[in-house]
């Protein structure tokens, strides 16, 4: 982390220093973009796979008369009201700031963009409708209908993931509009929204989501497991949410494989930035590790010919080097390196582990009775986590200095209002609260729970009535 | 009708929505804020948690709508609006967050003092929140956020049209919450409740009145181009709202709370349509009408497609999900 942490640091103070000539808007607006961004990111991975993840839950409960599965299903509906509510409120944070961060970008641009910021919109309805309907159906609906209330969110979460990444394919791959004069005419919304980066980039964060949630809920109950709480429940509490994080993990390399070999077409900066190259060769090795030092790369190991394997598919081809772009037009190096390798990491290794815990299965060996086991999984949730923010930073400090790749640069799209600032530091203080909050909520609906405590009545005044209060 | 003018109407049908169902949603927090000490006031929380329990997240996402419907078919506007009103706007997005996330927060708290702390924060930014938006609409009816260039930031929503707007939007949506509470509140046969939220709503309602009758005045020369069309083309809705709005008080006096509800809802449609219909043409008042704002026409195009889907699949769904939540099994 440390060494991910310096050479940014050091990249912002040059930033800064270096290029008085930014919008006053800029920085705050960058900051404040990457704080609310990646804070919702992690919500909306819970409202995307955590429906799909209840339903198999509650599925099993009502098909295979599973009180257990019933029971987790029940806790976990709760728990998504919460996680759900402030998704919601962040995602509204989102939609506000696009036109307030980035005048830029919206006035300009907004109307070949923004559809599939509305078909989102209508995704984000039905899901608003149907966990509300699923959360207060609990002993509200005939059961078979309660369940198929998750239905919606499943889709609405495919959907969702869809239209949102439509909109950042869009800004790797600009199409469905032309320039002329610097007047944007010819306006075509559905080639925007179908341009080519999308289909791969969403089916990346779709697996991510699936990733981050299973890994996640996975973890709780390893940690129960390692505190020696080994009964059914833990158990299936932690098996179905980490097969559905393991299907995702084992395909997520190949999808990931896909998307990166478009880069050396599409953006060679950002590819040349992930791999570190700064001069062309042929073939190219894989740096791993490295810091770009004064124009040199150190404390990097490579390896021969891989770069040009994995990037290019081919023993010979080269990843274009640095030294081919012009330098206003390169990213940050470091970060986008570093952040890249980090998600790579990450996503190997928890893929590993996916692997390695149902092969063993297979073979008659249970992991969930070995204690090292149970430490790499719980801390697959927070890898988990990091891996889907450092993938983020890759991507999008890897497209800089654009906003809209080739078209639009990120300071043209920024606004002259310094009183941004203002904004990052409260944003800052209500999202530490809204976290704090969170965290102490979820656990202490924990702890009532493992105390036996079903119903989590809301404590208001004296006790007017007694009995469930869902 | 021209392509822009479908689809402000659209994005206007979704304002007026966000008005009466985010609105009713808000006004909750102002029952909530006034229910009293925590032992007094326990029945009403419980009842406003139990009403807007399972739709609040739902009557949100009228705001996004209009949002994205802006942006994407006005962008310019849009960017205008968002820079001028930047802190009405960043205040109101401020009370949404708190009030969404404390309400949640409450509902599963675990002592009686966390409660009270997420309480507090629910319902005050409940309060909050319509008074900024109020003053953001504000602002746009009486002409003060040009189209190009940056209004100022702090007259374009402190003077008398935002700030009573402000003030008459908090009125009106906790006027229209205290009518849904007190139906819902008697159709739970919780007959002491339902009796103190209808007295309570009686004296929103009247002092809301007397906000309205009270705001034409300074209206009349603060924001001249709506007061023409509020005078004008758009007098048979004010009349109509007058009259729900009356009718609304008649019903509550005699304990017609469910009957109620209808002409609350209408007192309020017939308001915001009425102010839609009396800034018509213009998208901001004074500045740029509707027609010159628009964006592509084959984005504008794509927008009714969204529209569409949205009257075939989120109407209905929102319908199941008012109805069911009114039935006898959910109440209780």
């Amino acid at each position: 982390m440390i060494t991910q942490v310096i050479p940014t640091i050091a990249e912002q103070v040059a930033l800064l220093a270096g290029q008085a000539t930014d919008p006053a808007g800029l920085h705050p607006a960058r900051e404040q973009m990457a704080l609310s961004l990646g804070w919702h990111i992690v919500l909306a991975c819970f409202g995307v796979a955590f429906p799909t993840i209840i339903f198999a839950m509650h599925w099993r409960g009502i098909r295979r008369q599973d009180a257990d599965a019933l029971l987790l299903a029940k806790r976990w509906s709760k728990v998504s009201a919460v996680l759900f509510a402030i998704g919601a409120v962040s995602g509204t944070v989102l939609s506000f700031e696009m036109g307030l961060l980035w005048p830029g970008l919206m006035g300009t641009y907004g109307d070949v963009l923004g559809l599939p910021f509305a078909f989102e919109g209508l995704a984000f309805f039905l899901e608003a409708i149907f966990i509300g309907l699923y959360l207060y159906g609990w002993g509200r609906m005939p059961p078979r209908q309660h369940l198929l209330m998750l239905i919606p969110m499943a889709i609405t979460g495919v959907v969702g993931t869809f239209c949102v990444l439509a909109v950042n394919a869009w800004m790797n791959n600009p199409t469905g509009f032309k320039l002329v004069d610097g007047k944007v005419t010819d306006v075509d919304p559905w080639a925007a929204m179908f341009n080519d980066g999308v289909w791969l980039q969403f089916a990346h964060m779709w697996l991510a989501a699936f990733m981050l949630a299973g890994f996640a809920v996975a973890a709780v109950y390893a940690a129960g497991m390692l505190r020696g709480r080994t009964d059914r429940r833990h158990r299936l509490g932690f098996l179905v949410p980490f097969a559905f994080a393991s299907v995702a993990a084992l395909s997520q390399p190949l999808v990931g494989h896909l998307l990166g070999s478009r880069l050396a077409e599409t953006q060679p900066a950002k590819l040349a930035a992930f791999e570190l190259a700064t001069e062309t060769e042929s073939p190219s090795p894989l740096r791993l590790g490295g810091i770009l030092v004064d124009g040199e790369v150190r404390y990097s190991i490579d390896i021969p010919v891989l770069g040009s394997i994995i990037a290019r598919n081919s023993f010979t081809k080269p990843v274009e080097g640095l030294e081919t772009i012009p330098e206003e037009d390169r990213p940050p190096v470091n970060i986008t390196h570093l952040s890249f390798q980090t998600m790579i990491a990450i996503g190997t290794a928890l893929a590993g582990l996916a692997a390695l815990f149902w092969i063993a299965r297979r073979r008659g060996r249970d992991l969930l009775r070995r204690r090292w086991f149970l430490r790499a999984a719980v801390l697959a949730g927070p890898l988990a986590f990091v891996a889907l923010e450092a993938g983020w930073i890759a991507t999008e400090v890897g497209r800089q200095p654009w906003v809209v790749y080739g078209y639009l640069r990120t300071a043209d799209a920024a606004g002259e209002n310094s009183g941004l600032w203002w904004l990052f530091g409260a944003t800052l203080v209500v999202y530490s609260l809204m976290t704090a909050g969170a965290v102490v909520v979820l656990r202490s609906m924990a702890r009532r729970w493992r105390e036996g405590a079903e119903d989590l009545p809301s404590p208001y005044g004296p006790q007017l009535e007694t009995g469930a209060d869902r | 009708m021209t392509l822009e003018l479908a689809v402000a109407i659209a994005m206007f049908a979704g304002l007026v929505a966000y008005a009466l169902f985010g609105g009713a949603d808000f006004g909750s927090g102002f029952f909530d804020l006034t229910a009293g000490g925590t032992r007094a006031g326990a029945e009403v929380r419980r009842q406003v948690d139990k009403s807007i329990g399972p739709v609040w997240e739902a009557n949100h996402v009228w705001l996004i709508y209009v949002f994205v419907m802006a942006w994407t078919a006005f962008p310019t506007a849009f960017a205008a609006v968002m820079g001028t009103l930047i802190i009405p706007l960043f205040l109101a997005l401020l009370g949404i967050v708190l009030r969404g996330s404390s309400f949640a927060f409450r509902k599963y708290a675990e002592t009686l003092g966390q409660a009270r702390v997420f309480g507090f924060l629910f319902a005050t930014s409940s309060v909050a929140a319509p008074f900024f938006l109020g003053t953001v609409g504000g602002a746009i009816a009486s002409g003060r956020v040009p189209y190009a260039g940056r209004g100022d930031v702090w007259s374009s929503w402190l003077n008398p049209t935002s700030l009573l707007c402000g003030v008459v939007a908090v009125g009106t949506c906790a006027f229209l919450a205290g009518v849904f509470l007190t139906a819902d509140a008697g159709r739970a046969d919780r007959s002491g409740l339902a009796e103190t939220l209808r007295r309570r709503t009686l004296l929103v309602g009247v002092a809301t009145g007397v906000v309205v009758l009270g705001a034409l005045v300074p209206l009349h020369e603060d924001a001249p181009t709506l007061w023409a069309g509020l005078s004008g083309r758009a007098l048979p809705l004010v009349a109509l709202s007058a009259a729900a709005g009356l009718g609304t008080l008649v019903l509550l006096v005699r304990r017609r709370a469910a009957l109620a509800r209808l002409t609350a809802v209408t007192a309020v449609g017939a308001v915001v349509v009425g102010w839609g219909v009396a800034q018509y043409p213009w998208l901001l008042v004074d500045q740029v009408r509707i027609s010159e704002a628009a964006g592509a026409p084959a984005t504008l195009q794509g927008l009714l497609v969204a529209v569409a889907l949205a009257v075939l699949l989120v109407v209905p769904a929102m319908a199941y999900l008012y109805r069911i939540t009114q039935t006898e099994s959910w109440t209780r």
